[in-house]
């Protein structure tokens, strides 16, 4: 019964551990992180800001602006998060989709 | 990934237009022959197009490093259509983000598509090839080719900034060792955990439509039955 748990679900499974492994992970770092950042430093920043920020240390200053820029990080997570839901939003409808035809299928 | 508007030398913008240009043109002409000639198969490409959308919106910490990033969630696509489709399902995400986000840019767009949409699904699906002819067991080969496929962005994305702005002291390696540690080894992390999603997600793909993964030539039907007999 074990075993045949494990193997129908393995995937879910090392899915799982990973997960926690990147979130014990995340923790420890972030502890030792904020430990000794300096008050008031940023941590955990973006990778494309600091790459933006890498090139401007070197004298740049770009050439051109956005059309349009989030007013505030706010607006800019909650578009993001329209992102996100909208993917959901679209994989979920399939999924329900693909099982309820199934499901009638082997009513039928 | 995102090069941020403005960011890249004109010169630079032209050109990365000029090398992303075809692979789009005749991406739009694969997608359009792809949804005509397997109507059916127009689902799984909204749910591949959709992993890229929600996946490439998630900004997460990268626990190695202490900076946040994005996963591409190009490997699904790479897997079930293809580079070259994968770049047009791309180009639309990056323009979103460009447009509302001001995440990414217009002036950008060539270089950014080409390392997200181009260059990583391409290794990636080279990847894939070889996977498939070794015989490697089709979830490491997943795994492999969306881990591979979002650091191979990454690292395009250095190579990309490393060209647009050598040092003035050692020049392009010094330039490409500096953005290589901001962008490529935060991802590493990343691409290992979106490899892992995206193959528990190919499972359950062949569990709902086996059938289509057979019609796209991913699987063979005999494969099918055997790994649904393999989760009973």
């Amino acid at each position: 019964m074990t075993l045949t748990f494990f193997m129908k679900y393995k995937l879910e499974i090392i899915f799982a551990v990973v997960v926690i492994v990147f979130a014990a992970v995340f923790l420890i770092q972030n502890a030792n992180i904020q430990a000794t950042a300096r008050p008031g430093q940023e941590t955990w920043q973006g990778s494309d800001d600091m790459g933006s920020a890498a090139i401007e240390a070197t004298g740049y200053t770009p050439w051109i602006q956005p059309l349009w820029t989030p007013p505030s990080t706010e607006v800019e997570s909650l578009l993001f998060s329209i992102q996100s839901g909208l993917g959901a939003l679209v994989i979920g409808y399939f999924f329900g989709y693909y099982r309820g035809k199934r499901d009638s299928a082997k009513s039928a | 990934m995102h090069i941020m508007e403005g960011f890249l030398p004109w010169q630079w913008c032209v050109f990365w237009y000029l090398v992303s240009a075809p692979f789009i043109i005749y991406g739009i002409y694969l997608l359009n022959r792809q949804v005509k000639a397997q109507r059916e198969t127009l689902s799984l490409l909204a749910v591949s197009g959709a992993f890229i959308f929600l996946l490439s919106s998630l900004k997460m910490p990268s626990p190695v490093v202490g900076s946040c990033s994005h996963p591409t969630g190009t490997g699904l696509s790479t897997v079930l259509f293809g580079p070259i489709i994968t770049c047009v399902l791309s180009l639309i995400v990056l323009i979103f983000q460009a447009l509302f986000m001001a995440h990414g840019g217009i002036t950008t767009l060539g270089a950014n598509v080409f390392s997200m949409g181009i260059a990583g699904p391409l290794l990636g699906y080279a990847v894939y090839r070889v996977g498939k002819a070794v015989n490697l067991n089709i979830f490491i080969n997943v795994f492999l080719v969306t881990a591979v496929a979002d650091l191979f962005t990454y690292v395009i994305t250095s190579i990309e900034l490393a060209a647009a702005f050598p040092a003035t002291h050692g020049g392009f390696m010094v330039s490409w060792e500096t953005f290589f540690a901001i962008y490529a080894v935060t991802q590493i992390p990343l691409a290992i955990l979106e490899g892992v999603l995206i193959a528990l997600v190919f499972k359950y793909i062949i569990q709902s439509r086996g059938d289509i993964l057979v019609k796209l030539k991913v699987l063979t039907p005999e494969q099918v039955t055997k790994i649904m007999e393999s989760f009973k």
